[in-house]
C-alpha cells in the first residue's frame, strides 16, 4: 500500500499536502483501488469556504459514488483539470496527476486533527 | 456465506470479493473497465454459479412450465432455450429466467441467485401435478464464457460444433475431458459465446483447461462488474434494479416474452393491462450533461415535475457515455425526448434513446 510519510490523511480515505495556508487534496491509494475505475470527478464547489467534513464534490466509479469530504475548513481554489478529461489518473496517480482540489485552509491548526502516514495506516488494517 | 466451487480460485487470482445473494463472489480482477472490454473484444470468463437450477421431470413437467412461465415453452423442441419470466398473482415479476428443453420430457430452469429460495417455493407450491423437482443449484458450477472468440478458445476443448450452434441452443457432451457437461450458446452480455454448466467436481479442470486454451487471445477472468455494465449496455433487464414483484412485465417490455396463446399465472390480468396499455415504461437513457446516473435516483420533466425512477445506471465502457435505464410516464417514453436525471439535487439534461446503447457490428 503506497502512503506517502510526507502526506496527512482522513478517515474518509483523503491526503491532505499542505504547502503553507494552502492545501492539495485526494483520495488515497487504498480509497481508488476500493472504488476502482474511476469515471468522473465532480466537483462544483470552486469560490466556495466549506467547513471541515463538509462535501465539496464526489468521485465517481463504475459501480459507485462516494462523495468528497474537507479535511479541514477552507476555500476550494482550483479544481484539478486534468482529471476532467482523464479521470483515470486518480487510479494510476492517486498522490500525483489525481489530485483533486487545492485550497486554502481557514485555521491551520485543524491540521492537527489530521493523521500521519502510520496512523492511517493502523486505520486501513495495514 | 456461500461459496462456489471456485471461490478459492477467484481469491488467488487476487479479485475484489464481495457479497451478493449470500455467496461470496468476485466483482472484479483487472477492473471493470478492462474486464469489459476483454469481453467486447476477445473473450472473458465468469463464474455464475450463485445462478440457480431446477429439473423438472415427468409427463406433466411441460404443463407445469406452462402455468408458471411467461413464454410458451410448448414451442421448446429439445435442447433449444427460451427466455421468460415467473408473474405472480398481482402484476409484478416473481423472477426472470431461462428454461432448457432437455432430453425426454425434462426441463431445466435457471434463475437468479438472490430468489432461489422463492423460486423453489414458488415451484413447489404450483406443481399439482405431480412432477419430480430437483434442485441442483448447490452443486452445479455455471461458467459464462463470453465474447467474439468464445468458440474459437473453446473448440480445441470439445468434439460439439461450436460455431454451428445456434443462439439459444444448447448441446450436452464431453468437454476437457469431462462428461455432461452442457453446452450453451447464450449469454447475458450480448457479446457472443457460451454458458457451460457441470457438477462441481469438474469446476477446476475446467476452468484451468479454458484458461489455458485461451491464452494466446487474452483470455481474462471477469467479474459482476463488467457483468453488470454489459448486460446494461445492451438494455437487458437485472432482476432486483430494472424489475422486481412489483413491476409490470409489460412496463418492463418484456410483452415479448409474454404469450397469451396460453393460460398462465396471472394471464387475464395481463391480457387486461395490456390491452388498457401501462402508465410508465421501461427505457433507455443517455447523459448530454455531466454526471452519473444511479438506481432510484428522480426523473423530471423540464418543469422539475417527477415523472418516472432510474433503475439501472453506469458510464458505459464501451460508449463512453453515462447511461441508463428507469421507468418514466409513457407520455415522455418516446425517443430523443428530452428528461432529466437529478443527480444530488442538480437537474442534469439527458434523452431517451433507443435500445439497445450498444450495438455490435
Amino acid at each position: 500500500m503506497n502512503l506517502p510519510d510526507d502526506l496527512l490523511y482522513t478517515k474518509d480515505h483523503e491526503w491532505v499536502r499542505v504547502e503553507g495556508d494552502i492545501a492539495f487534496i485526494g483520495i488515497t491509494d487504498f480509497a481508488q483501488g476500493e472504488l476502482g475505475d474511476i469515471v468522473y470527478v465532480e466537483v462544483e464547489t470552486v469560490g466556495d469556504t466549506l467547513d471541515a467534513e463538509e462535501v465539496f464534490g464526489s468521485v465517481e466509479a463504475v459501480k459507485t459514488v462516494s462523495d468528497l469530504f474537507m479535511p479541514v475548513g477552507g476555500e476550494v481554489l482550483e479544481v484539478n483539470e486534468g482529471i476532467e478529461s482523464a479521470p483515470e489518473s486518480v487510479n494510476s496517480d492517486p498522490y500525483g496527476d489525481g489530485w483533486i482540489v487545492k485550497i486554502r485552509i481557514t485555521d491551520v491548526s485543524e491540521l492537527d486533527g489530521l493523521l500521519p502516514a502510520e496512523a492511517y495506516k493502523a486505520e486501513i488494517g495495514g | 456465506m456461500k461459496s462456489t466451487a471456485l471461490t478459492h480460485v477467484h481469491e488467488a487470482l487476487g479479485a475484489k470479493m464481495v457479497p451478493f445473494a449470500g455467496y461470496n463472489m468476485p466483482v472484479s480482477y483487472a477492473g471493470i473497465k478492462e474486464e469489459h472490454q476483454a469481453v467486447r473484444n476477445s473473450v472473458g470468463v465468469f463464474d455464475v454459479s450463485h445462478m440457480g437450477e431446477f429439473i423438472l421431470k415427468g409427463e406433466r413437467a411441460l404443463e407445469l412450465v406452462q402455468k408458471i412461465t411467461s413464454n410458451d415453452a410448448s414451442r421448446l423442441t429439445e435442447w433449444k432455450v427460451q427466455y421468460s419470466y415467473f408473474p405472480n398473482e398481482t402484476g409484478g415479476i416473481i423472477d426472470d429466467l431461462l428454461v432448457y428443453k432437455l432430453d425426454g420430457d425434462a426441463y431445466m430452469l435457471v434463475v437468479n441467485a438472490s430468489n432461489i429460495e422463492k423460486d423453489w417455493e414458488w415451484l413447489v407450491v404450483n406443481n399439482t401435478m405431480g412432477v419430480e423437482l430437483h434442485n441442483i443449484s448447490d452443486k452445479t458450477t455455471l461458467l459464462a464464457v463470453q465474447g467474439p472468440k468464445a468458440a474459437e478458445v473453446l473448440q480445441g476443448l470439445t468434439a460439439i460444433d461450436l460455431a454451428e450452434m445456434k443462439y439459444y441452443t444448447s448441446e450436452k457432451g464431453v468437454f476437457a475431458g469431462a462428461e455432461n457437461v452442457l453446452i450453451s450458446a447464450t449469454g447475458y452480455t450480448g457479446a457472443g459465446g457460451f454458458e457451460l454448466y457441470f457438477e462441481n467436481e469438474h469446476a477446476e479442470l475446467i476452468w484451468n483447461s479454458i484458461f489455458e486454451a485461451g491464452k494466446a487471445r487474452d483470455i481474462q477472468p471477469a467479474g459482476l462488474g463488467a457483468r453488470d455494465t454489459l448486460r446494461l449496455e445492451m438494455g437487458f433487464c437485472l432482476y432486483g434494479n430494472d424489475i422486481d414483484d412489483s413491476t409490470s412485465p409489460l412496463a418492463a417490455g418484456l410483452g415479448w416474452i409474454t404469450k397469451f396463446s396460453k393460460e398462465f399465472i396471472n394471464s387475464a390480468n395481463l391480457l387486461k393491462e395490456k390491452e388498457n396499455g401501462t402508465q410508465r415504461k421501461l427505457v433507455g437513457f443517455e447523459l448530454i450533461e455531466r454526471g452519473i446516473p444511479r438506481q432510484d435516483y428522480m426523473i423530471v420533466d423540464g418543469n422539475g415535475k417527477e415523472i418516472g425512477t432510474v433503475t439501472s445506471g453506469t458510464m458505459s465502457p464501451s460508449l463512453n457515455k453515462a447511461i441508463g435505464m428507469g421507468y418514466i410516464d409513457v407520455s415522455s417514453a418516446v425517443v430523443d425526448s428530452e428528461i432529466f436525471i437529478v443527480i444530488r439535487d442538480k437537474k442534469v439534461l439527458s434523452k431517451v434513446v433507443k435500445l439497445p446503447f450498444y450495438k455490435s457490428n
